[in-house]
């Protein structure tokens, strides 16, 4: 199977490409990549106008299967994916089951074979059940294609399983990912920790217990020379924190989510549950301090946590609801519209954040269209306008704060392996 | 004058003018009380459902008288009697209630927002009758109405509020409406019970209680829970009462015509002592009477009332 990507703006951070470029996908792979191919009979779609990078990977989201598909499964969740402009997720092991054995990795992949629409990673759990005390199989879910290894929606809270965890995890050079939440410091808190949760009556969730914990995970990577990945990570400190232990050289990378660079806290203040999220959104200046981050190359990867939940469990008291927002389809038209076309970046840096960055943390041979690479492609179109409306989501779920919210800049088609998966031109 | 919305979510979206009106409202209907017929036809045939799904005597009590001596129709549906034990979302129970056809919806809630959540989801005029650690607003009220037949005005009073301003929805509502008011309010307690954030809502902030009641011409007392101890805020009820409670040495540093608030229930020996809560300077019960009064005014306000016909028989 072959296909003809002709007269787009092919942006290529790893090559250092970012020009008019035609490209030529051929058997699930990129066979060539020239200022002007001539391919006859092959099909040939003309991108003018449009850019083309290396396909978007969330590394971070929620599937919701097995245990919780009213939600979320991979079916929707994968087209969710390719309808944003993802070519790959990794999705997080708090499943019913959790992903912490051999068996459910395997199946999440064989679900994702079956019904998957993009390529799917699964995310192993650190410990057994994500009880927080016993290592779960790593070496096993590893062999079987776990990328990377995580109890998120939970904290690794015993830095002694923290410990081993990133000693273990080395054998495989898999990063182990935190939810950096020290649990003592959150004790039920619902909203970021300042002046409107106290304006709200809401209990806080300081900031300092995500510093807390970043700081904890950056001494014990340093110490053991494992890896570690801070997962949406949310407070101006903790970015400095990660900034000094990258200078330190610290095996530490972490991302930031769309939510968190678009909104405050201050989105809570009508007790709106679409606004609730862990971590929660923070005050202006974590905003800009993680703006900041993204612009001087700290962050390394923008991660959605796409955390699909069903209208009326969102439906609920603030206190009551769960946390959680959905973002694979939001996420390329918040990072075009606040990063790109707000000049914080530039489109090379978006796609470094979106696709190099995660390809590398999880060690995937993907993120680039150099000869030879999986042909897995995302095409932007910068200008094109659009109105976020849940209705039309791919997701089961809509849990979105972005609802109704104009934005300039969206993912316009998606190619995995060399097949076209989503196509709004 | 009328009220811009038809619910009393909280005092922080009323203006002074709106917080003026209930309270001159009110004045007009604090004499109902001292009658043979302690009852006004003004909301015959309407009904309201007292919905607490918190433990509450005296707010839920003096709503009531509140409803009865207007003549409206109260139907109470508290915690042991709701549905929601059953795992019933309030959603549910709201819509069950609305088909019932009430006029008001008055909410107690253990979860800050609820009655924002009805509000949103209804068609029933919703008053809050405390959520969780937000607002308590016609508490605020009753307050300012004790503090103003008092002083005479709000404005420029120096108001300290003393205890566990974290979790305390009286402390916000009353901030709110003393600040709208023009009054100057410290709040007082240990750091671990002082929220962040309170500076920018327009207080003053201290943890030395002999400071803050300085010249003080209110002195408000808050409820110590005994949870708060076990959740670690203060080591012992005793160092607590002792670091903040209400003595009479202490009063002495008020202003020598102040005014002692609670919002009750007290706990004699620990946030205030026994000889301040039944001295003179104590208004705790003037409180608690016109909580009658004022929750009168609100209903009263909300089913569209104008301030000219509440107080026709005055």
């Amino acid at each position: 199977m072959r296909l003809l990507l002709r007269n787009g703006r092919v942006v290529d951070p790893a090559s250092g490409r970012d020009g008019r470029f035609d490209l030529l996908l051929e058997d699930g792979k990129v066979a060539r990549i020239e200022e002007r191919i001539a391919a006859p009979g092959v099909e040939a779609i003309d991108l003018a106008g449009l850019c083309v990078c290396p396909g978007f990977i969330d590394m971070h989201v929620h599937l919701r299967e097995p245990g919780h598909e009213w939600k979320e499964t991979i079916a929707t969740g994968t087209r969710a994916a390719a309808a944003g402009g993802f070519t790959a997720v990794a999705c997080m092991p708090n499943t019913d089951p959790p992903i912490d054995s051999r068996s459910v990795v395997e199946f999440v992949l064989a679900q994702a074979r079956q019904h998957g629409v993009v390529a799917v990673h699964p995310i192993g759990c650190v410990s057994k059940g994500q009880k927080g005390s016993e290592l779960a199989e790593m070496g096993d879910m590893a062999a079987a294609g776990a990328r990377g290894f995580s109890d998120d929606g939970k904290p690794v809270a015993s830095a002694g399983l923290m410990r081993r965890a990133l000693e273990y995890a080395r054998i495989f050079d898999l990063p182990v990912i935190d939810h950096c939440e020290e649990p003592t410091l959150v004790a039920g808190g619902v909203a970021h920790e300042g002046e409107t949760a106290t304006r709200l009556g809401l209990a806080g969730w300081p900031g300092v217990a995500e510093d807390v914990m970043v700081q904890r995970d950056i001494l014990l990577a340093d110490y053991t020379g494992g890896a570690v990945h801070v997962a949406h990570l949310s407070t101006g400190r903790a970015a400095d924190l990660v900034r000094r232990g990258k200078a330190s050289g610290v095996r530490v990378t972490c991302e930031v989510t769309p939510h968190h660079l678009a909104l405050t806290d201050e989105a809570i203040a009508s007790y709106d549950t679409n606004a609730k999220m862990n971590p929660p959104l923070r005050e202006a200046s974590d905003r800009d301090a993680l703006l900041a981050a993204i612009a001087d190359g700290t962050v390394d990867a923008i991660a959605t946590d796409h955390a699909p939940h069903h209208a009326d469990e969102k439906c609920v008291e603030f206190g009551r609801a769960p946390f959680g927002v959905v973002g694979l389809e939001t996420a390329v038209p918040i990072c075009l519209d606040r990063l790109l076309h707000a000049g914080v970046v530039g489109l090379p840096r978006i796609v470094d954040l979106l696709s190099v960055a995660p390809a590398r943390i999880l060690r995937l041979d993907r993120g680039t269209l150099r000869p030879g690479a999986a042909a897995d492609v995302t095409v932007l179109d910068l200008d094109r306008t659009t109105v976020v409306d849940p209705a039309r989501f791919a997701s089961r779920s809509a849990n979105t704060p972005f609802a109704g919210w104009t934005l300039r800049g969206a993912a316009v088609m998606t190619i995995v392996g060399g097949r076209i998966v989503h196509d709004a031109r | 004058m009328k009220l811009a919305s038809p619910h009393l979510l909280g005092i922080e979206p009323l203006t002074a003018s709106e917080i003026g009106l209930i309270l001159d409202t009110a004045e007009g209907f604090a004499g109902i009380a001292a009658r043979e017929i302690k009852k006004v036809p003004t909301l015959r045939g309407k009904t309201v459902v007292n919905f607490f799904i918190e433990p509450s005597t005296r707010t839920r009590s003096s709503f009531e008288l509140a409803e009865k001596r207007l003549s409206a129709d109260a139907l109470n549906f508290s915690t042991s009697t709701s549905s929601l034990v059953k795992g019933e979302t309030l959603l549910d129970t709201l819509r069950n209630l609305e088909a019932m056809s009430p006029d008001f919806i008055v909410i107690r809630h253990s979860e800050a927002g609820a009655p924002h959540f009805l509000a949103r989801h209804g068609h029933t005029s919703i008053v809050n009758a405390g959520d969780g650690a937000h607002e308590h607003p016609t508490q605020a009220l009753l307050d300012a109405f004790t503090i103003r037949r008092r002083k005479g005005r709000l404005a420029g009073l120096k108001v300290a509020i003393v205890g566990d301003i974290l979790h305390s929805r009286v402390a916000r509502s009353n901030l709110f409406l003393l600040r709208t008011m023009g009054a100057d309010v410290v709040l007082c307690g240990p750091p671990t019970l002082l929220p962040r954030g309170l500076e920018r809502l327009g207080a003053r902030v201290s943890h030395r209680m002999d400071e803050a009641i300085e010249g003080a011409d209110v002195v408000m007392m808050l409820r110590i829970q005994l949870e708060r101890m076990q959740g670690g805020f203060f080591p012992t009820l005793r160092e607590y009462a002792s670091s903040y409670g209400l003595d009479a040495s202490r009063l002495a540093r008020a202003a020598a015509d102040a005014i002692v608030m609670h919002p009750g229930p007290i706990n004699r020996g620990v946030e205030i002592m026994g000889d301040v809560a039944d001295g003179s300077a104590s208004v705790i019960l003037d409180q608690v009477k016109n909580g009658v009064a004022v929750r009168m005014a609100v209903l009263y306000l909300l089913a569209g009332g104008e301030r000219e016909a509440a107080a026709p028989e005055r």
